[in-house]
């Protein structure tokens, strides 16, 4: 079963950051490695616009499985583009020991 | 140069002639017997903003808030009138703490019918009447009517749930936010109810991190890196002037320009901030209209982008031109450490795009906060080698001298009290 709908198929390699949850997406670009963050970036970052304009299709409260899932793909690139497009590491610098955690989000 | 005109009297700060203008000490920030006084005289007695209406949707429905600082828990919730009231949050029989899950110290949330002890069954209405005793034949001379749970202060203001843990306390809510509060009231805070709440232990003095919050003074170069290098350089070059300060009474506010939302150049923000359309101004385009309540963009500038209020104690709230609010709460758990909590509260979004635009905008958000939070430390540490005991503190930081000022006259008001025996 592939984890987003059809005409996302070449996302498939980044199935892993489909996540539900912020604590877990920025949990995986902490794990990730820099290299690993840019493919991600850059196989993803072209197809968000049309991501956007496929889900926008839908009742942001009624999508389907395979939608929710390139959705939370979506969130985890926004997670992901710190560290490239800003930080040039994972972490966020000079945060040292500080953590903020997020307590409450949508559930979509 | 300065780019935005000041009041006549010279500066911001000389505006208001009780705040002077020489360095402050930081030894309010620093000292342990400072901060039990700081509780006493200011956590115990003045209006604190404990949540939103919007948490408690239905009759019954409550949350708990462990206030550190006044060394109480307090329970929260609407009653079947539909008012809204709070508690502390203790059982009348032998003192267990009445809700609570798994851990004592966390805080709770829910729905119910009454609330029930663990210990032995005593059961209270939402109003907080006793209603149920177990084996009340075995108790002496027992009138279920003395024994209703111990209520606290409890007002509504635009949705925004306050609390007073002050028995004696005779100032009204409306009184104690004064004309911020007649000047802010038709905001739509009501329509704004998609929300994100962070959390953090912050190992600093409270006051240190609504300093940070309280001047912008800091932006261009701490969170240099946060805009492409052009931008941030111009930035830095530029520096930071408000478009406006107002004080009032203990609080205060800064009004702020901000062009990023949607920027003057797309060149100066990141790659997906031009695909989203979005950043840590928000989503660049607006929900809905507002008619801006009086007391929002007080310069009427067209440069305006968000104003920041400061209710003392602990409360920020923040108003973005982008149409979204913002709050900061900071609640001491000791004299240098503190729990920080962020809400941010956006129109809901009526599709994937706007969800994206929002998603955005809080991720923004944490990264600064990440920054934001880890310097305090560093100030903490530092503050308490007392190798230095008097700051400069600039115009564009007149809200950090008048809060220091606010918090040292309550503690003083508060001695004094002691001293002349008003207090036992």
């Amino acid at each position: 079963m592939s984890t987003f709908p059809t005409d996302f198929a070449d996302l498939e390699p980044f199935a892993d950051w489909a996540l539900a949850t912020e604590g877990e997406r920025y949990a995986k670009r902490l794990s990730s490695s820099m290299d690993e963050l840019q493919a991600f970036y850059d196989a993803v970052f072209p197809r968000l616009e049309p991501a956007m304009a496929y889900l926008d299709a839908h009742d942001l409260n009624a999508l389907p499985d395979d939608a929710t899932r390139l959705l939370w793909l979506c969130y985890s690139l926004i997670n992901a583009s710190f560290p490239i497009e800003v930080w040039r590491q994972t972490r966020v610098p000079d945060s040292g020991a500080a953590a903020v955690e997020l307590v409450v989000e949508p559930a979509v | 140069m300065p780019h935005f005109a000041k009041p006549a009297d010279g500066s911001w700060t000389e505006h208001y002639p009780h705040l002077g203008t020489a360095p402050v000490s930081y030894e309010d920030s620093i000292s342990p017997e400072h901060h039990e006084l700081e509780c006493k005289a200011i956590f115990a007695r003045t209006w604190l903003n404990v949540g939103r209406v919007e948490q408690l949707p239905r009759t019954g429905s409550y949350f708990t808030r462990e206030i550190a600082a006044a060394k109480t828990s307090v329970i929260v919730v609407k009653d079947k009138d539909g008012t809204v009231r709070a508690f502390h949050n203790i059982c009348r029989h032998r003192g267990n703490k009445l809700v609570w899950q798994d851990y004592p110290g966390e805080e709770v949330s829910g729905t119910c019918r009454q609330f029930t002890c663990k210990y032995h069954g005593w059961r209270y209405g939402l109003d907080g009447g006793l209603n149920f005793v177990q084996q009340e034949e075995e108790f002496f001379d027992l009138d279920m009517a003395d024994y209703g749970l111990v209520s606290v202060q409890c007002e509504v203001w635009e949705g925004f749930i306050w609390i007073n843990l002050d028995p004696a306390n005779e100032t009204s809510l409306q009184d104690w936010l004064g004309e911020f509060g007649t000047g802010l009231a038709g905001y739509p805070f009501d329509q704004m109810t998609q929300v994100y709440k962070y959390r953090a232990l912050v190992g600093s003095n409270w006051k240190l991190f609504i300093d940070a919050f309280a001047e912008f003074y800091h932006a261009p170069v701490l969170h240099a890196k946060q805009a492409v290098a052009d931008e941030s350089h111009k930035l830095m070059n530029v520096g930071y002037e408000a478009l406006a300060y107002q004080l009032e009474g203990p609080h205060g506010m800064v009004s702020s320009w901000g062009g990023m939302a949607p920027p003057r150049d797309l060149n100066m923000v990141k790659p997906l901030e031009r695909v989203l359309r979005s950043g840590l101004f928000g989503p660049w385009d607006r929900p809905i209209d507002i008619d801006l309540p009086p007391a929002v963009n007080p310069a009427r500038s067209k440069a305006w982008g968000i104003d920041s209020f400061h209710f003392f104690p602990n409360f920020m709230l923040l108003i973005w031109a982008p149409n979204w609010y913002l709050t900061y709460h900071y609640w001491p758990t000791a004299y240098n450490q503190h729990i920080f909590e962020a809400g941010l509260y956006f129109v809901p979004p009526s599709n994937a795009t706007e969800r994206l635009r929002q998603e955005l905008a809080c991720v923004t958000f944490k990264e600064y906060a990440l920054q934001d939070g880890n310097t305090l430390e560093a100030t903490q540490t530092m503050l308490e080698s007392r190798a230095v005991s008097h700051f400069p503190l600039n115009d564009q930081e007149i809200l950090l001298r008048h809060l220091h000022k606010t918090a040292g006259s309550y503690v003083e008001a508060y001695q004094k009290e002691l001293a002349t025996g008003v207090l036992t």
